[in-house]
């Protein structure tokens, strides 16, 4: 009874002291809602309209057929036109454009001879100069792999469309079937990714300000006076936080439905313990950093040390396949990762409770390993 | 999780029954800076038991030691016939403490406050409603029972620690400086809390560096630089101090403050607006006599015997460190 009632002591403290915090209280509502706008829309992994210079050395109707032919993919748009190639590659080293197009001025030859064409000549032996020349050549910024991959995308251009003709039908040597996101829309994987950052961001940083607040406003002397045990006082102050964490993930969810078309597949069952898991991982993680800072900017440090791999390696932007060995494993020991593929499984995949379990254990397991190392470390002491 | 210790308990009130804190050699050391050195004290049953001293004399750190919140380097302590810092956690539902710096929630009100503390004492519903209105009516908290503690004057913070403090009806109360940031009448007022908890049964530990506070405790211990330099109750500690006291009225009082002393017999000498109080070893039988007839003192006013004040008790008391 006595055990209760000081962890409901400590809940209600937390949760009035909450309510007086409008500046808290309003970021608990507009966190989630604007990163998710803000992300939802603006991280796109498919590249786009982007910025390139023209370098056109022949000038002929067929040369502004092939740059209009390459305006129409939609992947560059040519914002500049340069008489040379040092030109353009000038532009590019400002950073005004992104890649260049130089069209030599023997084009109509090579577009001619170009077999992509089909004119009849079959296709060329590697060693024939002639035939395998390309029909013009792309200068690419190649810092930036994702835009260099999204240009190497048009390597094999049709050409049909520049002589009227049809094009002809090329069978691809493996058929493939998207079974989950067919439309391909970055965020239909963003959105459930930003429930875990935005929990990870938000429930560490206050409950890793939570302890060490008591001790910076001086009430921790009084409370160690009192007959309250560690174990009390790490439990209520993360159990406010479960509601608001759910709140958030609601939000995010919510949102992310109405507003980006993001799947809510899956089993209820298996979103809400897959989230509260998570909220309690983050939290006593959160009671942890709490318990090893000093002061409330310490315990802000720490937590962008742990929320900048929590966005990195966690999958949330690169897949956690990509990365090396040594990276996964720092990614496993981050509950990020563990819900990052627990929700996209839900939600995306329809995954049940059954089908999430091993990163349902995991987290678990943080919760259970955070609320103990948290309370060990706490002391009823000065020294 | 009291029951092996409360036959520990009977064993030591049977030795010492009155004596609620025991410390012997008590000591702490921060690195190499000794905070608080071989402090021996015995404080009994239903009194005020003060500790005087200037900052940094080592009474917060003492009071923590008694508190278990800091172990001690050396020595042993027990409170209540309990050994610390093992039963440390015992003791928590046996005392209260006042921290100097206030230590409840600013940004709760008088009355969440009290509840909060009310419910981790662990008291019920009805019985924690019953003594939060009895403490709001004693500490005359009742009409500002909505007003956030960070709105309330020092007074008014004061009065709610110690409400808070002796929320759980302690038989022992420790209060760190309680009055250093209140006003006289503040202070008086709070005294006679004090002394109203005291007829209750209850055993009070203050610290303070004013003198007229140290003056009302039953007991007092003069501490300095980590040491005990004196204990006994002010009136004693006042006739026992091994000097009397002289005013003198001249008009060149720095000049004269210089020569007196310079004079072995003089302990010390201090301005007191147009007075000089002079402190002068007991071994002389009549000091006003005896300053009379010091070539320093011709053309000087009245020089008449005073009252000896525990600030005098405190000169010398901590004067003597000086000269070590």
């Amino acid at each position: 009874m006595n055990p209760l009632r000081r962890i409901l002591a400590i809940l209600a403290k937390e949760l009035t002291q909450l309510r007086r915090d409008r500046v808290t209280m309003g970021m608990i509502v507009m966190l989630p809602l604007i990163q998710l706008m803000l992300f939802g829309f603006a991280i796109n992994t498919d590249v786009r309209h982007i910025p390139a210079a023209l370098v056109d050395q022949s000038n002929t109707a067929l040369s502004r057929v092939l740059a209009q032919a390459v305006t129409a993919t939609q992947v560059v748009d040519f914002t500049e036109r340069h008489a040379t190639p040092e030109q353009a590659q000038h532009a590019i080293v400002q950073g005004r454009v992104r890649a260049a197009l130089i069209i030599p001025d023997d084009v109509a030859k090579r577009v001619a001879r170009s077999p992509s064409l089909g004119l009849g000549l079959g296709t060329p032996r590697a060693t024939d100069e002639e035939l395998s020349r390309p029909v013009a050549q792309w200068l690419v910024d190649g810092s930036d792999t994702m835009i260099a991959s999204s240009i190497k995308g048009l390597r094999n251009m049709p050409l049909g469309e520049l002589l009227r003709k049809p094009v002809n039908q090329s069978t691809p040597t493996f058929a493939v079937a998207l079974l989950f996101n067919p439309e391909q829309r970055s965020a239909v994987n963003i959105v459930p990714g930003l429930v875990a950052i935005i929990l990870t961001m938000t429930m560490i940083m206050f409950t890793s300000a939570a302890i060490v607040r008591e001790g910076e406003r001086g009430n921790m002397e009084m409370l160690i006076n009192t007959p309250v045990r560690p174990i009390e006082l790490m439990l209520g102050k993360i159990v406010p936080y479960i509601f608001i964490g759910l709140i958030q993930a609601l939000i995010i969810l919510g949102l992310g439905h109405l507003v980006f078309r993001v799947p809510l597949g899956g089993g209820l069952l298996a979103l809400t313990s897959a989230t509260l898991l998570f909220i309690g991982a983050s939290l006593s993680l959160g009671l942890v950093l709490s318990t090893i800072a000093k002061s409330q900017l310490q315990a802000m440090q720490m937590t962008i040390f742990i929320l900048l791999p929590s966005i990195l390696l966690s999958g949330f932007m690169f897949p956690y396949e990509g990365m090396p060995r040594a990276a996964q494993y720092i990614a496993e020991a981050l509950p990020a990762t563990h819900f990052m593929r627990a929700i996209r499984a839900v939600l995306l995949r329809d995954a049940l409770l059954a089908d999430i379990r091993t990163d349902a254990l995991w987290l678990l397991g943080f919760m259970l390993a955070g609320l103990i190392v948290a309370s060990l470390r706490f002391k009823k002491r000065l020294d | 999780m009291s029951a092996p210790i409360s036959s520990d308990e009977v064993r030591s009130d049977q030795v010492q029954p009155d004596q609620v804190i025991r410390a012997q050699g008590l000591t702490r050391r921060f690195g190499d800076f000794v905070a608080v050195d071989a402090l021996d004290l015995a404080v009994e049953r239903g009194t005020i038991y003060g500790f005087l001293g200037p900052n940094g004399s080592g009474k917060t750190t003492t009071v923590r030691m008694l508190i278990g919140l800091l172990t001690p380097s050396a020595g042993s302590v027990t409170v209540l016939g309990h050994s610390l810092p093992r039963d440390a956690e015992w003791l928590k539902r046996r005392i209260g403490y006042m921290t100097q710096r206030f230590s409840l929630y600013e940004d709760l009100s008088v009355r969440e406050n009290l509840q909060f503390v009310a419910r981790i004492y662990g008291l019920g519903y009805r019985q924690a409603k019953a003594r939060i209105r009895t403490l709001l009516d004693a500490y005359e908290l009742a009409d500002m029972s909505r007003r956030r503690a960070g709105a309330m004057s020092g007074g008014q913070r004061q009065r709610l620690a110690l409400a808070a403090a002796t929320m759980h009806e302690p038989q022992l109360l420790f209060l760190d400086e309680p009055t250093s940031a209140v006003d006289p009448q503040s202070r008086r007022d709070f005294w006679e809390k004090l002394f109203d908890l005291v007829d209750a049964g209850t055993t009070i530990l203050v610290s303070t560096h004013y003198m007229d506070e140290a003056e009302r405790c039953h007991r007092l211990a003069i501490l300095e630089r980590g040491k005990k330099r004196a204990d006994g109750p002010p009136q004693q500690l006042m006739d026992d101090m091994g000097a009397r006291v002289v005013e003198i009225e001249a008009p060149d009082q720095r000049r004269l403050r210089q020569q007196l002393l310079a004079l072995p017999q003089v302990v010390s000498a201090a301005q007191l607006g147009s007075r000089l109080r002079v402190l002068v070893a007991d071994d002389i039988d009549d000091p006003v006599a005896w300053l009379r007839a010091q070539p320093v003192a011709v053309g000087a006013g009245t020089i008449e015997a005073a009252r000896p004040s525990l600030e005098d008790v405190f000169v010398i008391s901590t004067g003597g460190a000086e000269r070590e």
